[in-house]
């Protein structure tokens, strides 16, 4: 079973590094980051405590936030999916991308205390 | 919507050739209506050449009925200010005008952080962190915006009429949202439905400053946006949904109606495997930055991550990621390996959510999930148009729940109705496009022509049958229709006379102003409140405390601009079952507890003069009730009736009532005052019974203002004496005693002091001699 598993994700990661462009891979990264980040400011949640909540909670929202933005772009600039998006080209989705972003880190920034 | 077009181009033409049909029937009509309907777009086109396009009569069609939706809307919440004056009624419109005021005068933070020492005395309020700013910010925005253009407009009249304009915002925000639903025309309907649907007018006439009359435009704009989000799947809506959804959640605490009925909605949709890339945009973007857009009202706080209301929406987003998650794996690998996988993680992931679970509910994090939240997933009857169906569940259950929540019944009852109606008279009106044709075919040559195509005899039987039949029916079919459109347009007339006669007798009171009409018509305006408001602010110290019950607390925070104990915000009950005490029991107690919270002035509410019973007598066993579930040992309901448990103000009353503070503030001098020849002196009208007490002395108040007809009564408390009263007989003269001296005798008798006190040298008087 292990080994079913192990041996599906390394064809799964073949595949993959293979078959997705250089756009996307560069959006993956950025992701990948953003969880690291996220993952790392739970875990200090956790040792230290959760005391200014409302810190706390803006800087693991703002996480999150890009995190769902950043799966979004993607989504939305991936050629594969053109079909669902007629309407949005790749510029006017990284539009609404930096939009978004702006009111994120608006909210952000006054959360934060 | 893929009939958005061919149906309103149907209404079109239809209106034309409508108008043709009526004017015969049978072949006459059909001889008729074809050079018409040839004739009427080549007839608009030769009319008018640059406005032939129907696109253009459609937007100005649209343009004028929605500016006059939005006209009839405002014009029929004017109905107070007209018959009385621009003022704020009822009771909460009052503290929403003070905040507003306080913001005006102070700025923006002094308004967030406010804290009134004005308000529940000695205690005072947190003003900032205990109400939704939307309103007052609102109000105080366009006030900022008007005044900076030099239109010098009163605070007042803004927040009187700020409902009524926002109600035609509110009919452009239905009429967006029906059409993005089903279509323009129901959309319209829509509009004009909600302007004047008194459901909605209840909450939002010119005066009643309040909540509601600004958070249904919220509500109806979130939902358009949120709709036009997931169609588009642009993150751009989804942002606007979200700003929309913190307006809301600034201006009503029905917010949470949105944050469960969304994730309601896009559960269905996964349930349905209607899943879609849009979807999963849509609703990430929107709970994730909405989510930290909600936490910004200081009211709101850190709910929507502790309480059960908003569980449902955290639960629908991780489901919906896990679920897209799935998806993206499922599309890369092979069926088997996605298998193998799948199990793997759904058994990890089922069982880290379960103990997630549990941690957070032992350790109290997230309130326990109440009833409630499970009704709200009955899953048992799902009809198929899903977001205007669920809506109308939702709150069909929302209004059973809570009458005053029928408020959030009606948009959705307007959008229903409005695509019944557009339905109905797209089907009646319209078909008449489809019916042209079969009577172009009606002459046999043609028959010929079309049958030499098909089998020759049966299709010509068919045809002919058919033409036949619907020879017959071109005689009955106009006369339905016009049947039909006749009773649906007088059913709309009837509707509109309909609520236009409840705005008017039944929603258009201020409440602060009483009025009465004579025999002959002519009215009598009782102006008692505000005499009496009006006469604390001008006539007593502005650091004065009212002690008053706390149906009147924000009125007279509003009106007289005193410091109150109790006010409607009834968030301390200790406090009001203090109040409540002090008015239940004899004059000397309540006086203790007056001098403890500081009391200067006691005002009440009696209507024995002019027969309102709305007073304070009737509602005293309130608080009497409430006094007693403090302090059970000093009150008892059960004293306060008779041996037969009749609540009397008569002689048969218990003397407990007729003893208490309130009964004698609210009957002192009363005994004196006779209505009429009918009645006997001291005949409250109102009760229908002659009061019991009628010579009522009040030792620790004295009456300081009665208005004209008696309805507010104002007592001062007054200060302690300077010294403790002795209670001890006066010393007298004793007259009764005379010792006989006759003037006869020559020796002089030598004279003696009468009722000389008993001497004893040297010994102490005891204080009995005193």
């Amino acid at each position: 079973m292990s080994n079913s598993v192990i041996s599906v994700i390394s064809r799964f990661l073949e595949e993959y590094t293979t078959t997705t462009p250089n756009k996307l891979k560069v959006v993956d990264a950025y992701l990948l980051y953003i969880l690291l980040t996220g993952a790392l400011q739970f875990l200090y949640c956790l040792l230290v405590g959760t005391f200014p909540f409302n810190s706390f909670l803006s800087g693991f929202i703002s996480c999150v936030g890009a995190f769902i933005l950043g799966v979004c772009l993607r989504i939305q600039i991936n050629p594969q999916n053109k079909g669902d998006f007629l309407s949005i080209s790749p510029e006017r989705a990284f539009a609404d991308f930096l939009f978004a972003h702006t009111v994120l880190h608006l909210v952000v920034m006054n959360f934060i205390g | 919507m893929a009939e958005h077009h061919p149906a309103s181009d149907n209404k079109h033409k239809s209106a034309l050739t409508s108008g043709a049909s009526y004017s015969g029937n049978g072949r006459s009509s059909a001889a008729v209506a074809d050079p018409g309907s040839d004739a009427g777009p080549a007839g608009g086109g030769g009319l008018s050449g640059g406005l032939s396009q129907p696109a253009g009569w459609q937007s100005l069609l649209s343009f004028t009925i929605l500016f006059l939706a939005w006209l009839a809307g405002f014009s029929a919440r004017l109905f107070a200010v007209i018959r009385f004056e621009s003022i704020i009624h009822e009771f909460d419109p009052w503290f929403n005008y003070r905040a507003t005021h306080h913001l005006t005068t102070n700025g923006f933070y002094e308004f967030l952080n406010w804290f009134d020492e004005r308000a529940w005395y000695p205690l005072g309020r947190i003003v900032g962190g205990t109400v939704y700013p939307g309103l007052m910010v609102t109000a105080g925005l366009i006030h900022y915006v008007l005044n900076l253009l030099h239109v010098t407009v009163h605070i007042r009249d803004v927040c009187v009429f700020l409902a009524p304009v926002f109600s035609g915002l509110t009919s452009i925000s239905t009429f967006l949202l029906t059409k993005e639903l089903w279509n323009q025309g129901a959309g319209l309907m829509a509009a004009c439905f909600i302007a004047i649907v008194p459901g909605y007018i209840s909450r939002s006439v010119a005066g009643s400053f309040d909540n509601e009359g600004i958070a249904i435009f919220a509500l109806q704009f979130t939902y358009y946006l949120w709709v036009k989000s997931v169609k588009t799947g642009s993150v751009f809506w989804s942002i606007g949904c979200c700003l929309s959804y913190f307006y809301m959640v600034s201006a009503w605490g029905g917010y949470v109606f949105i944050i469960n009925l969304i994730p309601l909605h896009v559960f269905v949709l996964l349930l349905m495997q209607r899943f879609s890339k849009r979807v999963y945009i849509a609703y990430s973007t929107f709970y994730i930055i909405g989510l930290v857009l909600s936490m910004q009202i200081p009211f709101v706080g850190f709910q929507p991550i502790r309480t059960s209301e908003h569980m449902a929406a955290a639960g629908v987003f991780v489901l919906l990621q896990v679920y897209a998650f799935l998806q993206y794996l499922k599309d890369r690998l092979t069926k088997q390996e996605f298998q193998t996988l799948f199990f793997l993680g759904v058994s990890l992931a089922a069982g880290a959510v379960f103990l997630s679970v549990i941690y957070l509910t032992y350790t109290g994090y997230i309130a326990p999930w109440s009833g409630r939240f499970y009704s709200l997933w009955d899953t048992g009857t799902f009809p198929l148009k899903y977001v205007l169906a669920l809506y109308a569940i939702s709150a069909v259950y929302f209004a059973g729940v809570m009458v005053r929540l029928m408020l959030t019944l009606t948009p959705v009852v307007c959008m229903l109705s409005a695509v019944a109606f557009s339905s109905v008279f797209e089907h009646y009106l319209g078909d008449d496009m489809k019916r042209q044709s079969p009577p172009l075919e009606d002459s046999s040559d043609e028959d010929d022509r079309k049958n030499a195509g098909n089998l020759y005899d049966k299709a010509g039987k068919v045809r002919k049958h058919v033409s036949e039949q619907e020879k017959a029916e071109e005689g009955l079919g106009p006369n339905i229709k016009s049947i039909v459109t006749m009773l649906m347009l007088m059913l709309l007339m009837m509707f509109a006379v309909h609520c236009t006669w409840v705005t008017s007798n039944a929603y258009s009171s201020p409440s602060v102003v009483l009025a009465s009409y004579n025999n002959d018509g002519s009215r009598n305006i009782l102006d008692d409140f505000r005499e009496a408001y009006y006469w604390l602010r001008q006539n007593t110290d502005e650091h004065a405390r009212v002690m008053s019950w706390w149906d009147y607390g924000y009125q007279i925070a509003g009106m007289a601009n005193r410091t109150t104990l109790v006010d409607n915000n009834t968030w301390n009950n200790s406090h009001i079952a203090l109040v409540g005490k002090a008015m239940s029991s004899n004059e000397t107690a309540a006086y203790d507890i007056m001098r403890s919270l500081d009391v200067d002035y006691v005002l009440i509410i009696f209507g024995g003069v002019i027969g309102y019973s709305g007073d304070d007598i009737n509602k005293f066993l309130w608080m009497v009730r409430i006094a007693e579930g403090e302090h059970p040992r000093d009150i008892r309901e059960s004293d306060y009736f008779t041996p037969q448990g009749e609540f009397r103000v008569d002689k048969a009353g218990s003397p407990t009532l007729l003893n208490c503070l309130m009964y004698k503030m609210s009957y002192y001098r009363f005994g004196e005052m006779q209505l009429d020849f009918r009645t006997p002196p001291g005949f409250d009208r109102t009760r229908n019974a002659e009061i019991g007490n009628k010579d009522i002395k009040l030792k620790h108040l004295e009456e300081a203002f009665t208005s004209e007809h008696w309805l507010v009564r104002i007592y001062k408390v007054k200060k302690p004496e300077n010294r403790d009263r002795v209670e001890h007989k006066l010393r007298g003269a004793d007259t009764t005693k005379q010792k006989y001296t006759s003037k006869k005798t020559s020796k002089r008798k030598r004279g003696y002091i009468k009722n000389k006190l008993p001497f004893r040298k040297g010994k102490k008087t005891t204080k009995k001699s005193l």
